[in-house]
């Protein structure tokens, strides 16, 4: 599998990551290096093995349903670049 | 076990300009588990709260924040679960669905696309007594829900509120064995009815605790049957998905006006593109949504800041034993302990607070009596007051009262009517009511006989007509009522007068 320059465009574009056109062929050599290094990883055969998720043996840690946050509606929209009666205010987003 | 023999409701035919065709339905369903905290937040999961008052730093995505999992949220996926007859999985994971919008400050929703918790199970729709669908449930998984988008309040500017943000849903996913708008609607309300009563979902549609996305396509006659077949889906027409929608009314005539958009174009010859769309109830149409179309591009990866769910058998099994007296099972049991028939049993058990009342009223009283005061007398007096159950001034210990009078004999129908009101509005014990205002029926033959003498007496005209026509006894039957301040027992005044009038 190669990553051509459309490619690279489209996944910049994905993740909002603003990439000038000529900033887009090194870009998608990157891509394709890892991509070279992953499919080195695919000749180990791992038939079998159980996917690793974890170095330390350990279980998803739980909360209890109790609520023990929220409230602080001003420090949640402190960094906020604007904010207007509570809420967040974004430029328009219409469906 | 119970006895569910039923028979498998016809598909909805749709007439087109050069066939019949006929309808699949497959449905996604976002329940929001009800729960006190978030899914992965301490933050409150409250509906109307001041905005962004219910935001934790891991709901607005800080940086470092991370996400710990509800635990009652998990056994409340696997309580919906096993109430839908589904497998549990003891492993399962999350993932990230990577995708931009405001409302979304992680820029991803944690979900479950590939080890979801629950796998297939089944829910009985029941559409007539003894017609019921079988709808298999492919999966059930556990994700974020998104906060909300105002685009109302400034023209220029969208506001967002992050109060909904990371508070936990199920998405209960059925297969495609829904085959009309009624039936679309019917399972969405039996849905509701096992989440309730188990607990997990309120169930709230105007909240949008309870919405769904419709996924239909259309197909010729006998089409349907090879897909199940060979589990082909080639067999079918290419479906579309109607996003996002919170009232059993709007799924039906969704479903409904999206079917025959489709056999528009199909009849001209054209096809069906596969695509997001939107119901607008207002023009009574669907629209595409191409713009989701474009981000339709998740790139779902396994989430690394969380390790695999793991949960233990025996902890499934203890919620097994815990779950409730599902609707299936309580309907079945009300049909055959109280004698009820189906459609009463089925009003009955709708909801579990009639259910409860109901049985704390039939308890040692005749069934079928104790159900026609529920649901004839106080469901429709509750509805006249737009009341429901649990807001009855009446407690079950008041109208098992009424009714204890009433089978004793000692009021009759009329008048039982009207103690029911007394009760409703000034509240008080039914048999003191009774007994304070005189209203006890008169089984006192010789009282009763008093009064059909006076009638005939008073009214010899009446009298030489309803010999010639014997229908006009009904007039004495009215004035002895009256006479009596309705107390009298109706069948005994029937006889006497027939008796005195010689007819």
């Amino acid at each position: 599998m190669s990553i051509d320059k459309a490619t690279a465009a489209k996944v910049a574009k994905l993740a909002r990551i603003k990439v000038e056109d000529d900033a887009l062929p090194a870009l998608a050599e990157e891509f394709n290096m890892i991509l070279g290094f992953i499919e080195q990883l695919n000749e180990v055969d791992v038939e079998g093995v159980k996917p690793m998720t974890s170095v330390t043996p350990q279980r998803l840690k739980r909360r209890v349903d109790q609520i023990t946050d929220g409230d602080q509606q001003a420090l949640v929209l402190s960094n906020a670049p604007d904010a207007r009666e509570g809420f967040f205010a974004v430029p328009k987003v219409v469906e | 076990m119970l006895d569910l023999t039923y028979e498998t409701p016809k598909p909805k035919i749709i007439a087109g300009a050069t066939h019949d065709w006929e309808l699949v339905i497959g449905m996604e369903v976002h329940a929001q588990i009800a729960s006190n905290a978030k899914l992965f937040s301490g933050a409150s999961t409250e509906f109307g709260n001041e905005p962004n008052s219910n935001v934790a730093f891991v709901d607005a995505a800080m940086p470092g924040m991370l996400p710990v999992i509800n635990e009652f949220c998990i056994e409340q996926a696997v309580r919906t679960g096993l109430g839908l007859a589904a497998e549990i999985n003891l492993w399962s994971a999350f993932d990230r669905k990577n995708y931009f919008y405001p409302d979304l400050p992680q820029g991803y929703q944690i979900s479950q696309l590939y080890h979801p918790i629950v796998g297939e199970g089944e829910v009985m729709v029941d559409m007539e007594p003894g017609i019921s669908r079988l709808v298999r449930i492919e999966r059930i998984h556990i994700e974020q829900d998104a906060g909300k988008s105002i685009h109302d309040m400034d023209p220029n500017m969208s506001f967002v509120d992050l109060n909904r943000t990371g508070v936990a849903l199920m998405e209960i996913v059925s297969q495609p064995d829904i085959r009309g708008p009624e039936e679309a609607a019917a399972y969405m309300v039996k849905l509701r009815q096992i989440l309730r009563y188990l607990g997990t979902c309120d169930g709230n549609m105007q909240n949008g605790n309870l919405r769904a996305d419709v996924n239909v396509s259309i197909c010729l006659p006998g089409q349907y049957e090879k897909f199940i077949e060979t589990n082909d889906f080639a067999h079918l027409g290419t479906r579309c998905e109607i996003k996002n929608m919170n009232s059993m009314r709007f799924i039906q005539a969704a479903i409904e006006v999206e079917a025959r958009r489709q056999i528009t174009i199909v009849e001209a010859g054209g096809e069906v593109n596969q695509e997001t769309r939107l119901y607008d109830p207002d023009k009574g149409e669907t629209r595409s949504m191409r713009s989701k179309e474009e981000a339709h591009d998740y790139r779902y990866f396994p989430d690394p800041d969380l390790l695999p769910l793991e949960i233990e058998q025996s902890w499934v099994e203890e919620i097994a034993s815990s779950l409730p007296e599902l609707p299936d099972e309580k309907k079945a049991r009300f049909m055959k302990d109280f004698l009820l028939s189906d459609y009463d049993a089925t009003v009955l058990t709708a909801e579990l607070d009639s259910a409860a009342y109901f049985e704390a009223v039939a308890n040692r009283r005749d069934g079928k009596l104790s159900a026609n005061w529920v649901i004839n007398e106080l469901f429709g007096r509750l509805k006249k007051d737009d009341k429901d159950i649990t807001q009855s001034p009446v407690t079950p210990y008041q109208l098992g009262g009424i009714i204890d009078l009433i089978e004793h004999g000692d009021i009759n129908g009329k008048i039982a009517k009207d103690l029911f009101e007394i009760v409703y509005i000034q509240g008080g014990d039914p048999a003191k009511i009774v007994q304070d205002r005189g209203m006890k029926q008169l089984t006192d033959t010789s009282a009763i006989e008093a009064a059909v003498d006076k009638v005939i007496l008073d009214n010899p005209d009446q009298v030489e007509k309803a010999k010639a026509n014997p229908k006009l006894v009904g007039w004495f039957v009215g004035q002895v009522m009256k006479a009596t301040g309705g107390k009298a027992n109706p069948k005994a005044v029937n006889e006497l007068i027939a008796f005195k009038l010689r007819l």
